[in-house]
């Protein structure tokens, strides 16, 4: 059993985003993590020093491991943003901020 | 403020945005005019701090918080005859425990996930009925003292909007007392390979998938220690996941040593039986004194090894065992999210598992007068010990402000007792899964043990052996660990083990060995707020961000 029929959520209508350019379908009210999830997306930012993949971790708001960039705004925890029709959500590379980089 | 004009306008808006579906017939939510507008509950339009900060009057109680603790300190308040605000940063309340779907997902089962449902829907009546405030996405990042009876919460909103000019706003709201309510966060044991995607927080994948209806694979190994595990596992199986392996490091074996903390808490073999009927139901064994001890992968995880443990939790040679999953969810337990009145020098103490809670006068009243404090934040004990305890001290808050006695007395002296036979499970509970010292074997040189700042265990150990670091702090000023976003909440731990071990098993009268964190600020602040607060009181309702800083840029490196 899929966990929007466990806990009988309507399907429709969902939305779409798009991240790095493929639209994905959003349910109202999930956050970008869980859209991107639900799509089997586990990764949207790597890390500063490594360039490591990363995703959501803590799922609370709390690791800051989510960050991504939405609507051209980079470093937004995407477990707390709820995905909104429209939203354009880019994988975060290092700081968010190119320009700024050494 | 529930089904005024405005909220109805607001629903308008937000339907033609797409968001909104006609009520069914069959939705639990229908009889409720602001509930499928997840920020409907945030009464915006009636939120006196908006347009004129510090010009209203102040609120009897601010709550910060609106899980279990939380609520029920408000709700009891607020019926108590007390002018309260609930702040949270949620767009909607339950804090972790009671976190669900929101409204607009149109759930009509949102107990599915949940075993004790129709308390959290009492709870949420009674707000909704009471006079209470709700100020949720509301991220308070510090408490302010101005004398006994004035302090001041400043918060930020979440969302900035999509657009150009729509920043956050900074909110400060005023109260005469004030309840931190703020919960608990996991504790992470880093092993090499935590950092691939895939491995999550085992309270996270539980987040996700209580609000967000989302799994981070569909074979998902669950690991670490405590009971919480159980629940997760439970959820995941419940929610359509396998789950191949549920994985304890320690032994139940130390509740044995607790009968009488165990026989006086029914609710909790309850809640243990629920947990064990799901995972009976798809056959899942919990096996203890077992680990993770390294997650493997290129660009996520695609297996672990796992390891049998000595009671220290040191791994057996010889024993590992490669098996696959798509995702990992781990956790070794909670540590209390006090860093708002540890930045006001609230007194401490050690919990039977070496973490941090705050110290609370038998009326749940922290060391600072007018500041109390409830449910994980005092020690972690589960949601009907918060429950318990935010009753407890809306009771005393409200007989503090009214010079009354409380009433019903009787209702406060069996609240104080079951409050003390949950606290002796609690500390049953911390010392059954508490971190043994073995587990730092599970490091190789090269495992990042601070994910933000990405330094590797062997720098840590490096600034431990040559340069002479004794503690956390050295080790943080000589390495970077725990400078970075998330302030040392995830690396925070294992770098005091790290530093001066031995980090557990600290009996609770003993010293601390390490100093809590403090953090000035609980979440990242725009500079531009922080440099608003010395121009005088009165200030315009936004704070616009200076052009050249980036709104929602974490602060970084910020002493601490």
């Amino acid at each position: 059993m899929k966990p929007t029929e466990l806990v009988g959520a309507s399907p429709g209508p969902t939305f779409t985003i798009t991240f790095d350019g493929r639209q994905l379908d959003a349910l109202p009210g999930q956050s970008i993590a869980a859209v991107l999830w639900s799509a089997g997306v586990l990764t949207w930012r790597t890390t500063r020093g490594g360039r490591q993949p990363r995703g959501a971790f803590c799922g609370i708001g709390q690791c800051y491991d989510c960050l991504a960039t939405v609507n051209g705004r980079p470093n937004r925890r995407a477990c707390l943003v709820t995905a909104r029709p429209g939203d354009t959500v880019t994988t975060q590379e290092g700081s968010g901020h190119a320009g700024f980089e050494k | 403020m529930p089904g005024s004009r405005s909220d109805a306008r607001r629903l308008g808006d937000r339907a033609a945005e797409g968001y909104e579906t006609p009520p069914s017939e069959h939705d639990p939510y229908a009889h409720d005019p602001y509930a499928h507008d997840p920020h409907a509950h945030d009464p915006y339009e009636h939120d006196p701090c908006e347009h004129t900060p510090y010009e209203h009057d102040p609120y009897d109680l601010a709550v910060i918080g609106a899980g279990p603790a939380g609520l029920a300190g408000a709700v009891t308040a607020a019926e108590l005859g007390l002018s309260v605000a609930l702040l949270d940063s949620a767009p909607q309340p339950g804090g972790q425990f009671y976190r669900h779907p929101a409204p607009a997902t149109h759930a009509t089962r949102p107990e599915a996930l949940h075993h004790d449902w129709p308390v959290f829907t009492d709870l949420r009546d009674r707000l909704r009925t009471g006079d209470v405030t709700c100020l949720f996405d509301h991220h308070v990042w510090t408490v302010t003292r101005e004398a006994e009876n004035d302090w001041t919460i400043h918060a930020l909103t979440a969302d900035p909007g999509p657009g150009p000019g729509e920043e956050q706003r900074s909110t400060r709201v005023r109260a005469r007392a004030v309840l931190l309510a703020t919960g608990s966060y996991e504790r992470q044991l880093p092993f090499p390979g935590w950092t691939l995607p895939g491995v999550v927080g085992a309270g996270g994948a539980q987040a996700m998938l209580k609000s967000g209806l989302v799994l981070p694979g569909r074979r998902v190994i669950v690991a670490g220690s405590g009971p919480l595990l159980l629940a997760v596992a439970g959820s995941l199986v419940t929610a359509g996941a396998e789950v191949p392996e549920l994985l304890e490091a320690s032994s139940y074996f130390g509740y044995a040593r607790h009968p009488r903390a165990l026989a006086t808490q029914p609710h909790k073999l309850t809640e243990g039986a629920h947990h064990a009927k799901a995972l009976l139901r798809h056959r899942v064994r919990p096996r203890t004194r077992h680990a993770v001890t390294e997650a493997h992968g290129k660009d996520r995880v695609e297996a672990v090894t796992v390891s049998r443990l000595d009671h220290e939790w040191r791994p057996i040679p010889g024993t590992e065992r490669r098996i696959d999953c798509d995702a990992l969810a781990v956790g070794h337990g909670l540590i209390p999210q006090i860093d708002l009145a540890t930045g006001l020098g609230c007194a401490t103490r050690r919990t039977p598992d070496g973490t941090h809670a705050l110290a609370l006068s038998p009326l749940q009243e922290t060391s600072l007068r007018g500041l109390w404090s409830a449910g994980e934040t005092s020690g972690v004990g589960g949601a009907q010990h918060a429950l318990g305890e935010g009753e407890l001290a809306a009771l005393a808050v409200a007989s503090r402000l009214t010079g009354r006695r409380p009433a019903p007395r009787s209702r406060l002296r069996s609240l104080r007792r079951r409050r003390d036979r949950m606290n002796a499970f609690a500390d049953a509970m911390a010392v059954t899964h508490a971190p043994g010292e073995g587990w730092t074997r599970w490091l190789s040189d090269d495992t990042d043990v601070c994910r933000c700042e990405e330094v590797p265990a062997d720098r840590i150990r490096e600034a431990i052996t040559e340069y002479g670091a004794r503690d956390a702090r050295s080790v943080k000023l000589l390495t970077r660990a725990g400078m970075g976003w998330c302030q040392g909440r995830v690396c925070g731990w294992a770098v005091s083990c790290l530093s001066s071990p031995p980090c557990a098993t600290a009996p609770p009268e003993a010293p601390p060995s390490t100093a809590p964190d403090r953090r000035p600020l609980a979440t990242p602040v725009p500079l531009g707020v922080l440099a608003n607060l010395t121009t005088p009181e009165r200030q315009p309702p936004t704070t616009p961000h200076p052009p050249d800083l980036p709104p929602h840029h974490p602060t970084e490196g910020q002493p601490s």
